[in-house]
């Protein structure tokens, strides 16, 4: 009997299961009983962190300095010194930009003094015209990979001109053009050092992991605190965000180099450096572009976020345009941050693939080809502009800065488009909205709200000792045993069931249409492109809608949460079944399988473990936008987070509350990850 | 010995000399910039533009970053963030107050405007009689139906603000009047949200009461606020009462980073000088939200229309 427990998994959870509902049913709900509630002993960590940072902050070794403008001695803490010049120097960087392309006096500000610039009214720097932002790019466009990138940047940009969205459009890439390259840096760096030592490794794989899941509203309180309110603010809550991932695909691609070509560099007499930068790096090159893929897309993912701490911006138009429930404005801003994501992604990518050809041998007009198109382009952008105060009546010459919202818009035909819906579709949706609260969601979030904690620490544990043995136990344990403690756990489960729903709705849809899509090589590269797009696209612009038809319910922000998690669960079914081994399915139709029974017996399980990662992205993915749903309206722990924007001890709340939707995240991961590594060795795939 | 003291000397002759220096200074403005702070509503972007053009009048520079409207009161304190021109009672009063505490923000003054922030319902509620009797709250006893969705489980729902805005303030009243088993307070996460749900319910025309404000957008289409039992000191459970009263006519304040006055006094005087009615306040919303304006562009259409309301202010 017990021989055949140890082998038989299925019976395993069987038992686990028994014992989960043996709990359920006899443990009594009441404050005093520990297999029921634990009690909240780290009710007061959040006003400990608080206090700390506030102290280490405002007076942890004074300064003294004195303030001519107010005539009295200030007293500014050191770390408080040094954490404002790096936001100074961060916003010095994004206002150059800035104002190379829009025109400002920063700059000169910078180097003078306000007192200059009110005295000289010529120390203006003026804005680049649009003509000459958008030739130069169309050119870069050219230069890096040719025709086709060259016309689409061009579509690009006289879209977000076109439609008058030039100035928050600039505005928004000026703080992207110096967070994703320091993301990257950053990650590089990183990824290198952990690379070369173990402990550095083994110390940044947790804080990675957590990172990584850790909603981004838990972390804007202590940035603005520590960094500020500001575009640096943004570009610094930017950094943080979009880092874990470049980190993460450096290490792996530069595991990935094998040994035969670090043997052939060392052997060419390569020294340290070198063996980096002319060796490893450039093999490991695929793997470091996803990054770089990555951080693009994530900085422009965090662009409406960035605006609640004072990036500005697209974003911040976003949520203007919002709260008047101007979606169809909202759209065409919507598509200008993801306009601005793909043409970054694709110059960068072409930068990256252009080989160097050392033996060219061209005269200096052709080596110089480039320099003198760029040249061109200003003088023919400035003289149009020129051009363009003779043409233009009314103050607004269209050739040099298209002012903002005086472009072409296409506002009324999603605004009735939405309108339609509404009228159309409410009563229809109101039916199946009713039944989906009253018979699904409400019991489900009612049976995870009886849910005894001793029951939720035997599955939860249980399954990880089935799965990964006591380590796995030990690991999940520790990570609910924190929420436990925490004076939230009801909200978590709250958490825990939205995202249940969300996930399982997410992944067979998911599943569906990757498989679908998986077939055909057209269909694939359709659906990686809507999958991209869809990844950088604000998801604040379809709550609206989604409230509009399903009210302020659990059922508006599910919606949200499965448009957004389908996303991962759709690309990793699709890239799993794409990349199983060609030799395998040619094996496989050779022993006479038919196309299903090669898709059911050989495609899928070989995909399976890639596929369960995807549903480990779909996890983390569905954990973010449920924490975004709580601007619908939840009583989970999102609610408690963007309380936190408000709360006295509101660094502490926002950072453990984050922590708590993280270790929901990491417990989660740390299962699949387990399950998805035994199962590739099994199949002989790793 | 000496030679120390005419050390002393002119050291004391410099600072002789700085302390004339600056008190010729504090007459004038810092050339720094004015920090002013735009959230995600149209009345307040309007507001920060036409404050910031009175400030350019007078010759001070101004800057507009935006920021989260809870998490604003922070970086005013930290010095980040200026002014703070619409500080809303019952939705801002709490982090304001919370700010003040930890030091480093001051009161600035008072709007003349006062400020309604109740529940209530639109317009065609009333004019349909979709709940007859309103808009007293007694009429809502009989109409719970009316109010109705799909999560409320047969009882009226009231859709309330962010939770962060007055905490239990609404369920706590709604018991308190006996109306806890007709109706259910449900929490909105944003603004936003009340103005998608109130949108699609106008175009159903169905029944919907939420909290709202006043002076607001919403005004133009018309909007209701219940008449509650009024309010009275003492009323809320926080001043020892049962919460069985409606809110009370609210203030809508100013507030600046405690250096504003030193560093900008001109500016600072003009700030607290500085007061808008409901009227005001209600035009600069409907030049964007109504004849489509952008926010600047309303800005400066306000102050070039109101001039004699605005320039008294700098004098």
């Amino acid at each position: 009997m017990i021989q055949s427990i140890r082998h038989s998994k299925p019976l395993q959870f069987a038992i686990l299961i028994a014992g989960f509902f043996v709990l359920c049913f006899f443990v009594t709900p009441s404050e005093n009983n520990f297999l029921w509630r634990l009690p909240a002993l780290i009710a007061g960590l959040p006003a400990i962190i608080n206090n700390s940072v506030e102290f280490l902050m405002f007076d942890w070794f004074p300064i003294e300095t004195y303030n001519v403008e107010i005539e009295d001695y200030e007293e500014t803490a050191l770390l408080q010194k040094i954490t404002r010049s790096i936001s100074g120097l961060i916003l010095f960087c994004i206002e150059f930009i800035r104002e190379i392309l829009l025109g400002g006096v920063k700059t000169i500000v910078a180097f003078t003094s306000w007192d200059y610039v009110r005295d000289n009214s010529w120390a203006y720097w003026p804005a680049l015209p649009w003509t000459v932002v958008a030739g130069i790019a169309i050119a870069l466009g050219y230069a890096l990979s040719g025709r086709w990138l060259a016309v689409f940047v061009g579509l690009a940009t006289i879209y977000i001109a076109v439609f008058g969205q030039w100035e928050p459009a600039m505005e928004t890439l000026s703080f992207v053009l110096i967070a994703a390259p320091l993301s990257v840096l950053l990650g590089l760096a990183m990824g290198v050092w952990a690379y070369k030592s173990q402990s550095v490794e083994a110390a940044l794989m947790p804080l990675l992991n957590v990172a990584q899941t850790m909603p981004h509203f838990s972390y804007l309180v202590p940035v603005t605190v520590l960094f500020g309110v500001g575009d640096h603010a943004g570009a610094i809550a930017t950094v943080i965000f979009a880092t874990p991932p470049m980190i993460r695909l450096t290490l792996l691609g530069l595991k990935a180099v094998s040994p035969e070509v670090i043997e052939a560099g060392l052997m060419n007499g390569c020294n340290k450096v070198q063996l980096m930068f002319r060796v490893l790096i450039p093999t490991a090159r695929h793997s470091i572009l996803v990054g770089v893929n990555q951080v693009i897309m994530q900085c422009l993912a965090m662009a409406v976020i960035a605006s609640f701490i004072g990036a500005k911006g697209l974003g911040f138009n976003l949520l203007l345009a919002l709260n008047q429930l101007r979606i169809g404005q909202a759209l065409e801003l919507g598509i200008c941050i993801v306009l601005i994501a793909v043409v970054l992604d694709k110059l960068s990518l072409g930068w990256a693939n252009k080989q160097i050809d050392y033996f060219a041998n061209l005269g200096f007009v052709e080596r110089h080809k480039y320099g003198f198109i760029f040249i061109g382009i200003l003088l023919v952008g400035i003289a149009l502009a020129y051009l363009g105060t003779f043409i233009f009546e009314g103050g607004i010459n269209y050739f040099y800065l298209i002012p903002h919202n005086k472009g072409f818009t296409t506002e009324n035909f999603w605004q009735s488009g939405v309108d339609w819906m509404v009228d159309n579709w409410y009563q229809g949706l109101q039916t199946f909205n009713k039944l989906l609260i009253i018979d699904v969601l409400l019991p489900m979030k009612n049976a995870y709200l009886s849910m005894p904690v001793s029951a939720t620490f035997l599955l939860a544990m249980g399954v990880g000792y089935i799965i990964g043995g006591i380590r796995s136990a030990l690991i999940v344990g520790g990570f609910l045993l924190f929420i436990a403690l925490t004076e939230w756990w009801d909200r978590a489960l709250i958490t825990a069931y939205m995202a249940t729903f969300a996930v399982i709705v997410s992944v067979v849809i998911g599943s569906i249409v990757g498989i679908l899509c998986a077939q055909n090589t057209l269909a694939t590269k359709t659906v990686l492109l809507v999958c991209d797009t869809l990844q950088t696209f604000p998801s604040f612009i379809y709550l609206i809608p989604v409230i509009m038809l399903f009210g302020v319910t659990d059922t508006s922000v599910l919606i949200a949460v499965i448009t957004y998690a389908t996303i991962p669960a759709t690309r990793y079914t699709v890239e799993g079944l794409r990349n199983v081994p060609v030799s395998l399915q040619d094996a496989g139709s050779m022993s006479g399988v038919n196309r299903i029974q090669r898709l059911v017996k050989i495609e899928l399980p070989l995909a399976v473990p890639h596929i369960m990662l995807g549903i480990n992205q779909t996890v983390v993915f569905a954990l973010f936008m449920i924490i975004i749903g709580a601007m619908i309206g939840t009583d989970d722990l999102g609610q408690y987070i963007l309380k936190a924007l408000s709360d006295k001890n509101g660094i502490g709340n926002g950072l453990m509350l984050g922590l708590c939707v993280a270790f929901i995240g990491l417990a989660v991961d740390h299962l699949i990850q387990t399950w998805a590594k035994e199962r590739r060795a099994a199949l002989g795939l790793a | 010995m000496f030679s120390k003291t005419i050390k002393l000397a002119t050291a004391g002759a410099f600072s002789v000399l700085l302390a004339s220096a600056s008190i010729t200074a504090q007459a004038a403005d810092s050339s720094k910039p004015i920090v002013i702070p735009t959230h995600n509503w149209s009345s307040q972007v309007v507001m920060a533009y036409v404050i910031g053009g009175i400030f350019e009048s007078i010759g001070d520079t101004v800057e507009y970053v935006p920021a989260d409207s809870q998490a604003v009161y922070e970086a005013i304190r930290n010095g980040d963030i200026t002014i703070s021109h619409e500080v809303w009672q019952s939705t801002f009063g709490k982090s304001f107050y919370n700010a003040m505490e930890k030091g480093g923000i001051i009161d600035a003054g008072t709007h003349a405007a006062s400020t309604l922030e109740e529940l209530g319902v639109p317009h065609y509620v009333v004019e349909n009689n979709l709940c007859p009797g309103l808009p007293n709250w007694e009429a809502l006893k009989d109409c719970a139906a009316v109010f109705a969705t799909a999560d409320s489980g047969g009882k009226g729902r009231i859709l309330e603000g962010p939770q962060s805005w007055h905490g239990d303030l609404m369920p706590t009243r709604i018991k308190a009047l006996g109306l806890g088993d007709k109706y259910v307070v449900k929490f909105a996460g944003s603004a936003d949200a009340i103005w998608a749900e109130l949108a699609s319910a106008k175009k159903e025309g169905r029944g919907i009461i939420t909290f709202n404000w006043s002076p607001n957008f919403t005004d133009a289409d018309g909007f209701d606020f219940i008449e509650f039992p009024p309010y009275k000191d003492g009323c809320r459970t926080a001043d020892g009462g049962d919460g069985s009263c409606g809110s009370p006519k609210g203030w809508l304040k100013k507030a600046a980073n405690y250096k504003f006055p030193k560093t900008h006094p001109a500016a600072y005087k003009t700030f607290s000088k500085l007061s808008f009615t409901t009227t005001q306040v209600g035009q600069m919303a409907a030049l964007v939200d109504i004849d489509k304006l952008s926010h600047q562009e309303a800005a400066k259409k306000w102050l070039a229309d109101n001039e004699d309301v605005w320039k008294p202010f700098t004098e």
